[in-house]
């Protein structure tokens, strides 16, 4: 069911545009590009290079970056166990803005982003961690307003940065807004092996996020390493998150909505909820990708835009469930 | 059987328990009670490897595994509201899976066992946040025996139930202590009913042990006063000894005037 959602959605962010794709074509022209099969098409010579060098570049990298802030999210929320915590709001996003700013802002390679990304993104969820711990305990509150704090404080160095460097400034801002404009593959390969080893990490330790659930001393008592595992849930979640932040700029709640939809339909455990959260974050952002890009047609919204108008809300309702159930 | 030998255990270089030493035998329950603050709950952290202590813990000389060989149910359990029993029973399987192993069919087996064997089989599809207090201690109950550790030590184990219920509770552990051959160590503030469940009562105070045999030797009056201060009567019938509060004279003849 899962899969055949992203299917059809994944067409669909084929199909539509600013020209108008004929779906039987398209699927035979994609069936032709598979190895062994030769498939007639009646895709002129420009709809082939739009379908196969804009388009599909541009769903595959808004799967992506979809599916990891979406099993990211699942992650925080199990090791931090918080139905809140996303990759926005511990402000590890914000974190890895800036290390990507400060790569953008200094001229190094764009190959260096994601790796100082996924290191401003450990600092700021170390630094959110530390903040909630000393100023009172673990409760949602302390965590997420310490995720405020440090966002704020990675976000004003990030503006330094580029008050300093303002010739990058509109290409640093336009990222910021969150963005999936692509110029082909190559941010594709740059996103897919940190995307691949973090879902990996994740989807193995899903049944340990469960037991993170008992609380740490239970989850001891049942001979679990719990800082071990709270260490490689939060290692995997950020450098997903940041390796999404360093090809598509910060995109907002995608890691609250996927995972807490599903945990309303499904229940609790994360067996299921971090298998699906890949699968449907994955269609999500494609599909508010297609948002982005008819609502204001022939212009485009930016997708974190999109994705916080839906958002913000339904952070509200989650919000608002938590006071009704404690 | 599980032995605590010359155990200590100390916060920030104060010395809480100890040096305490216990030993529990196989197929026996021993009833750890104290006035709060005794070190009862201490003794069963520091065997689960979850409090830093000094001494030894140890299973009739061999080592304990964490979860394989200890059972631990805490005084208050965190159950995850939206979890399904039969999801959370089978969490109890973990120390047997390592990191990144999935169950097995043994593993479900041990799992329908302890369900059953708690009477949840109708219940085993619902949240955990629909159970009421009796069958929510069963769920947790049966998620420790799920561990199929041969030593189970239970935290208060009646602490949030009525007395009907925490009859219940405990007539399924000591029929399970013999199906399953299990060791049993509890903390229990009833003093009664820990005289009526166990084989065997500690009398813990300030960290250390006050009293140690059965019911009729540790619950007297001499023995509990110095712990638990004045105000407690023993009389002892057909059933045991029964532990009964008493007032004060001065509180029973002046009524509250406000």
């Amino acid at each position: 069911m899962a899969a055949a959602v992203l299917v059809v959605v994944a067409l669909a962010g084929l199909l539509v545009g600013s020209v108008a794709l004929p779906p039987m074509e398209v699927i035979k022209a994609i069936a032709d590009r598979l190895p062994l099969v030769t498939v007639e098409h009646a895709l002129s010579e420009i709809e082939t290079r739009l379908l196969f060098e804009l388009r599909m570049p541009r769903v595959v990298i808004g799967g992506l970056v979809g599916a990891v802030l979406a099993v990211a999210g699942a992650g925080y929320q199990g090791v931090f166990r918080n139905p809140l915590a996303d990759p926005y709001l511990l402000g590890v996003a914000a974190g890895a803005g800036l290390g990507a700013t400060a790569v953008i802002g200094l001229g190094a390679g764009s190959a260096a982003i994601p790796l100082v990304a996924f290191v401003g993104g450990i600092a700021a969820v170390g630094a959110t961690y530390a903040l909630s711990r000393t100023v009172g305990g673990r409760t949602t509150t302390t965590l997420i307003l310490a995720g405020v704090a440090v966002a704020a404080f990675a976000t004003a160095f990030q503006t330094f940065l580029l008050q300093r460097n303002y010739e990058t400034l509109r290409e640093v801002y336009s990222w910021i807004l969150g963005r999936l404009v692509t110029v082909g593959w190559s941010e594709v390969w740059t996103l897919v092996p940190y995307a691949v080893a973090a879902a990996t990490v994740l989807v193995l330790m899903r049944r340990l996020l469960d037991v993170l659930g008992l609380g740490d001393e239970e989850a001891a008592g049942l001979g679990v390493d719990v800082m071990r595992v709270r260490r490689l849930v939060v290692l995997a979640a950020t450098l997903a998150t940041a390796a999404a932040v360093s090809v598509s700029g910060l995109i907002a709640f995608v890691g609250i909505i996927v995972p807490h939809t599903i945990r309303l339909l499904t229940g609790w455990s994360y067996r299921v909820i971090i298998p699906l959260s890949l699968v449907y974050g994955a269609s999500f952002l494609i599909l508010a990708d297609l948002g982005a890009r008819t609502v204001v047609a022939p212009g485009e919204l930016p997708i974190g835009v999109v994705t916080a108008f839906l958002g913000a809300p339904f952070f509200l309702l989650v919000l608002r469930s938590m006071r009704g159930s404690s | 059987m599980i032995s605590w030998r010359e155990v200590v255990v100390s916060f920030d270089g104060v010395t809480v328990v100890g040096p305490v030493t216990l030993t529990v035998g196989d197929g026996e329950w021993v009833g750890l009670i104290g006035p709060n603050g005794a070190g009862k709950s201490t003794l069963l952290k520091a065997a689960v490897g979850i409090v830093a202590h000094q001494g030894s813990i140890d299973l009739g000389g061999r080592e304990r595994r964490a979860g394989v060989d200890i059972a631990w149910m805490p005084q208050r359990p965190l159950l995850p509201d939206e979890m399904t029993v039969v999801n959370y029973v089978l969490l109890g399987r973990t120390p047997h899976l390592g990191y990144l192993g999935s169950e097995r069919s043994h593993d479900l087996a041990s799992v329908g066992r302890a369900i059953e064997r708690l009477a949840l089989v109708e219940l085993s599809d619902r949240p955990l946040s629909t159970l009421s207090g009796g069958e929510a201690q069963r769920a947790v109950l049966a998620r420790a025996l799920a561990q199929e550790a041969p030593v189970l030590l239970l935290d208060e184990p009646t602490s949030s139930l009525d007395i009907g219920h925490a009859l219940e509770v405990l007539e399924i552990l000591d029929e399970l202590r013999g199906l399953e051959a299990l060791t049993v160590v509890t903390a229990l503030h009833d003093l009664t009913l820990a005289g009526r469940f166990a084989d065997r009562l500690v009398l813990l105070d300030k960290g250390k042990v006050v009293s140690d045999g059965s019911a009729s030797e540790v619950l007297t009056e001499d023995n509990l006063i110095p712990s638990y201060g004045a105000g407690i009567r023993v009389v002892t019938n057909g059933d045991g000894p029964t532990v009964i509060p008493t007032r004060r004279q001065s509180d029973r003849s002046s009524p509250p005037t406000d």
